[in-house]
């Protein structure tokens, strides 16, 4: 199965990933030969088998609904690349 | 290259003698670092100042008679375990910045039982990668031969062990990522049961698949290591309180009346014949040790390679959508809008590689692909993973080869990704199904490096590091070392 680059345009899309035209046919052709390798499953009888949930064969563990955590924002904001008042600045959204 | 590795348990020895102190190892360790680190490039960051501090307070912890059995020792974390204030890369552009505000718990731990930190290790991007070459920072080289790969993802861990220039090293598998390194540069490498070691703070990958583990000279050594990073940790939902086992304490059990089980699916036309040549001498070994050695089949093992790149990439393309340019990591400049901000961000904070699997994991993910690939995918896990319980029900262990082949040439499989892939064909399966498994050296193809693969059933590291132990007890191939011919 080959993929398009109007399917590989979608997909970057859907993946926010900027694509330029240049890169474009290498990653159809190497995108289109690992598609290629997965979708040799569609010929196995999976006919009646549950899809696996857990590797252990667990289920979730769930916590009770508590705070464990104090407030670290001005820690944890260290790292944002653009930070005003506190806030992350982001390109303007409304007009 | 250096003529004698000490091991971890020979350090420790050394320092509770006090022949030693940890100052000196850790200056000695650096010096190591320094000299041959040009050539390998396993460090992406080196933390000298950081590491004589720690080494100066084991020390004092010892002197004050608090010592337990690592304090001291000199160590590497692979770059994806965050360590608070140490620069955190993941080997990629998207976190060359990255200072994390707190600590790995693998991390912690480690840190709590004294360990020195000297650097993080160099890895594939995102762990992507079975060769290194994926890593923003270059690629690592092969200590055997510093023109071929030493593996990947785990990839500067386990040529630093291999080189000498620390006695152990963090390494984390989703598809071979520990066990395939050290099999290509001839080191011990165990993977642990999934959730057994605790995944905060341990950037993801994918989530289902992901362990950490370690990257040692012997068994034994990654016993040490493995009982003070295993354990149940409120801050990872997955990780397991099943108890953990006294790790050395069954490490000198005898073999006698256990039963190895061998896949014919592991000794498939691919795999290379120095490398079966190699291996069947270890089960011979094996038996000369008391255990026996049986057939045993997974019929579904050859859709282990197809199914892991499903899931795999399916988890990382929504792991991975964090990276937003926003709140940690690189931001793209000059972006007019918010979309256009998480596009160029993305496309240049990612390497290729990453982007082919975020790509691939959202195509299958996307509306009305999902029950053909992924849920397909779930199902022919659980097929993979039931072959291997009904094969537990009879043996002990199941043994084959690590890798197809020994250490391939840097550049030689970057053209094609699938051919890549598939060098993962035998450590995979155990991923999937959330297995225990190590890597041990077992011989030479062309003056590589062989690794035997021993894997266990669900908390069974007990088991595989038995094995393991009394295979190196046995044998001497653990203890050659690059630059001797072997």
């Amino acid at each position: 199965m080959s993929l398009s680059r109007q399917d590989v345009e979608h997909i970057a899309h859907l993946a926010r990933l900027k694509v330029s035209d240049d890169e474009l046919d290498e990653y159809v052709d190497k995108l289109s030969r690992i598609i290629d390798l997965v979708a040799q499953l569609s010929s196995v009888n999976t006919d009646g088998v549950t899809p696996m949930a857990h590797p252990l064969d667990i289920g979730q563990r769930l916590r009770p609904d508590e705070v464990t955590e104090s407030d670290q924002r001005e820690l944890y904001q260290e790292n944002a690349p653009d930070v005003v008042h506190g806030l992350y600045r982001v390109p303007k959204v409304i007009e | 290259m250096p003529t004698a590795r000490p091991t971890i348990a020979e350090l420790a020895g050394q320092l509770a003698a006090g022949d030693t102190s940890s100052r000196e190892l850790t200056e000695a360790t650096l010096a190591r670092i320094e000299a041959a680190d040009a050539d390998l490039n396993a460090f992406i960051n080196v933390c000298a100042e950081a590491a004589l501090a720690e080494a100066d307070a084991a020390d004092a912890r010892r002197a004050r008679g608090e010592a337990g059995p690592l304090t001291g020792v000199p160590f590497a974390h692979k770059d994806i375990f965050c360590t608070r204030g140490v620069t955190t890369t993941c080997g990629s552009h998207m976190l060359e910045n990255f200072v994390p505000p707190y600590d790995a718990t693998v991390v912690a731990r480690l840190k709590d039982a004294g360990l020195v930190t000297v650097g993080k290790t160099n890895m594939d991007e995102f762990a992507m990668g079975s060769s290194n070459e994926t890593s923003y920072f270059g690629a690592v080289r092969n200590p055997w031969d510093t023109a071929c790969t030493p593996g990947g993802s785990s990839g500067g861990s386990a040529a630093a062990v291999a080189a000498g220039l620390v006695p152990a090293a963090t390494g984390t598998d989703t598809g071979g990522s520990i066990r395939q390194p050290a099999a290509l540069t001839g080191v011990t490498g165990l993977k642990p049961t999934y959730g057994r070691v605790s995944r905060f703070g341990m950037i993801a990958f994918a989530s289902s698949l992901d362990q950490a583990g370690v990257l040692a000279l012997t068994a034994e050594d990654a016993a040490l290591v493995l009982q003070a990073m295993a354990g149940f940790d409120p801050h990872d939902s997955t990780s397991t309180d099943a108890p953990v086992a006294d790790y050395a304490a069954s490490l000198n059990n005898e073999l006698k009346g256990k039963r190895i089980g061998v896949p014919g699916e592991f000794f498939d036309a691919g795999l290379d014949p120095a490398c079966e040549q190699a291996v069947r001498g270890a089960l011979a070994e094996f038996e000369q040790l008391g255990a026996s050695v049986v057939d045993v089949s997974l019929p579904h093992l050859g859709l282990s390679v197809p199914t892991y790149y499903i899931v795999a990439p399916a988890e990382a393309s929504s792991n991975l959508s964090r990276f937003d340019g926003l709140r940690f990591g690189h931001r793209a400049a000059g972006a007019e809008t918010l979309e256009e901000l998480y596009k160029k961000t993305r496309q240049e904070g990612f390497g290729a590689e990453v982007k082919r699997r975020i790509m691939t994991g959202t195509y299958v993910l996307s509306a009305g692909y999902y029950d053909a690939y992924y849920l397909k995918a779930q199902q022919t896990r659980q097929l993979i993973a039931d072959d291997f319980r009904q094969a537990f029900e009879t043996v002990d262990l199941i043994a084959g080869p690590t890798t197809p082949t020994p250490a391939f040439r840097l550049g030689e499989k970057t053209d094609d990704p699938v051919q890549m892939y598939l060098n993962d064909i035998y450590t995979i399966g155990v991923n999937l199904a959330g297995l225990p498994g190590i890597s041990v050296p077992c011989g030479f193809a062309d003056n590589l490096p062989v690794g035997l693969q021993l894997i266990g059933p669900h908390f069974g590291e007990s088991v595989v590091l038995n094995f393991a132990h009394q295979y190196q007890q046995a044998t001497d191939w653990h203890q050659q070392v690059p630059g001797d011919a072997p």
